[in-house]
């Protein structure tokens, strides 16, 4: 990366914390999309309404409460004592937790509508053929669902690198571990230094555009039925 | 069209109470993080004694000026630090003869779970995690505990163990919830708290925090910002400021 010192190492955890959060998101996603999807349990709905809970929380909500159980007091401070720490706080891998709660929405949804779109059809004529459940799943479903997927995983990558008021509220501004770009922006802005933040921010618009006009293009085209 | 007629009647209702709350006397403050449970206390006997509310808006000092070099509606200026102040009169947000220093500040080191009774001593071990600052480049509190840490030639050992909070609230609030073991923060907010979890920053390891007040433009024509700044002067005043741990200067 050419952009050396501050900036790149703000860019550099970002991308890091998008990339990781978003192989996370569809590790945990994706089975859960698939659940969300085919259940016939009436509870189900209860847990989806949890997971779209960040889209109308605010992050501080988020943020106050991770800030609670990432603390030595929470769950999160049980499981900093397996490597010799007090809290998950101001780390890495509490950015990551936190994150994987706010964009697990913007994951989930576009999977679990892509594997609803499937139908029962073409599962039924892949059991007739003698596909296990798991050969079915891999073989018909995942191909079947991959625009949901791929909307599903740039979504994701793209709204943690926007994430702002979580990290604010849970990361201490620590270079190289939690001083992601936004919170730089913040801190450039906040403390009158704006020729940084306008490169900086200039660059988060490009971006965003650049995201939300390939998803657009790509989605259109993976829905073509030639395909 | 019933439900149109509905909309309309609700935006009047909206705008009158709006154009109802204008009549009032109002005063806006920006007021410096360190500053907030002293400042809603003068506030408030402020607006008992008088037709006029003030307003409170809380954040770190640089925070507040960003704001202010962006037309926020503050009249009232309570910085953390005689420079910020300083520069809102240069930049023509300020008038320069209303700036004045209300209050004198201190840094505490404070912890939930060490015995500080040697601070000094605790910093020098480095037994922790993280230590909590406010962000040293908004926060005046921030900058006097990097001083601090300077003046004890521990920078370099304790670098990575800081973490900062937005503001001297946020970072409190790091130590408060436990998440940092101990945190630099200003004695007003931790009066009442068990001594031994508190450790009063010498002087000399740091230049005094002077707090400075001052009238901005928005406010010059309004009556109430003068009051309220009068009234920030009043020995009562002054007793209440000291009474959160500040110095009050007469």
């Amino acid at each position: 990366m050419f952009v050396s010192g501050e900036v790149g190492s703000a860019i550099r955890l970002t991308l890091l914390l998008a990339s990781i959060t978003t192989i996370v998101l569809l590790l945990v996603g994706t089975p859960l999309a698939w659940w969300l999807a085919r259940s016939k349990r009436p509870w189900k709905e209860a847990i989806a309404t949890v997971v779209s809970l960040p889209l109308v929380l605010p992050p501080t909500v988020l943020g106050f409460y991770l800030l609670l159980a990432l603390g030595p007091n929470g769950p999160g401070g049980w499981v900093a004592g397996f490597f010799g720490r007090r809290s998950l706080a101001f780390t890495f891998i509490g950015l990551v937790i936190g994150s994987v709660f706010y964009s697990m929405p913007f994951v989930v949804q576009p999977i679990r509508n892509a594997f609803e779109a499937i139908g029962e059809r073409p599962l039924e004529v892949a059991a007739t053929l003698r596909a296990n459940p798991w050969d079915t799943f891999w073989s018909v479903a995942m191909p079947l669902a991959r625009p949901g997927l791929i909307t599903g995983a740039v979504l994701g990558f793209a709204h943690t690198v926007g994430e702002f008021g979580v990290v604010l509220m849970i990361g201490g501004n620590i270079p190289g571990q939690t001083k992601v770009l936004s919170i730089a922006i913040y801190d450039y802005v906040e403390s009158s230094k704006w020729s940084q933040a306008h490169m900086l921010s200039a660059g988060m618009l490009v971006f965003s555009f650049a995201v939300i006009l390939s998803v657009t293009l790509l989605e259109k085209r993976l829905r073509r039925p030639a395909a | 069209m019933r439900n149109a007629c509905a909309l309309w009647c609700l935006a009047a209702v909206i705008l009158a109470s709006c154009v109802g709350r204008q009549t009032e006397q109002v005063v806006h403050v920006a007021v410096a993080a360190n500053f907030t449970e002293a400042a809603k206390e003068i506030a408030q006997i402020f607006e008992q004694q008088g037709e006029t509310r003030a307003v409170l808006s809380f954040g770190s000092t640089g925070q507040l000026f960003t704001q202010i070099t962006q037309a926020a509606p503050f009249e009232v200026f309570l910085a953390a630090d005689q420079e910020t102040p300083r520069k809102a009169v240069t930049a023509g947000f300020g008038l320069a003869d209303s700036v004045f220093t209300y209050a004198v500040g201190k840094v505490v080191l404070f912890s939930t779970t060490l015995d500080l009774t040697n601070g000094e001593a605790v910093l020098r071990a480095g037994d922790f995690e993280k230590i909590a600052i406010a962000n040293p480049s908004t926060a005046p509190y921030g900058g006097a505990a990097m001083e601090t840490m300077t003046s004890l030639a521990l920078n370099a050992q304790l670098t990575r163990k800081i973490v900062q909070g937005n503001n001297i609230t946020q970072t409190f609030q790091f130590v408060e919830t436990g998440n940092a073991e101990l945190g630099f923060v200003a004695l007003s907010q931790v009066l009442g708290r068990d001594p031994k979890s508190v450790w009063i920053v010498p002087q000399p390891l740091y230049s005094p925090i002077r707090q400075d007040a001052v009238l901005l433009k928005k406010g010059s024509e309004n009556k109430a910002a003068r009051e309220f700044i009068s009234f920030l002067k009043s020995p009562d005043t002054i007793k209440i400021i000291e009474r959160y741990g500040y110095v009050g200067t007469p």
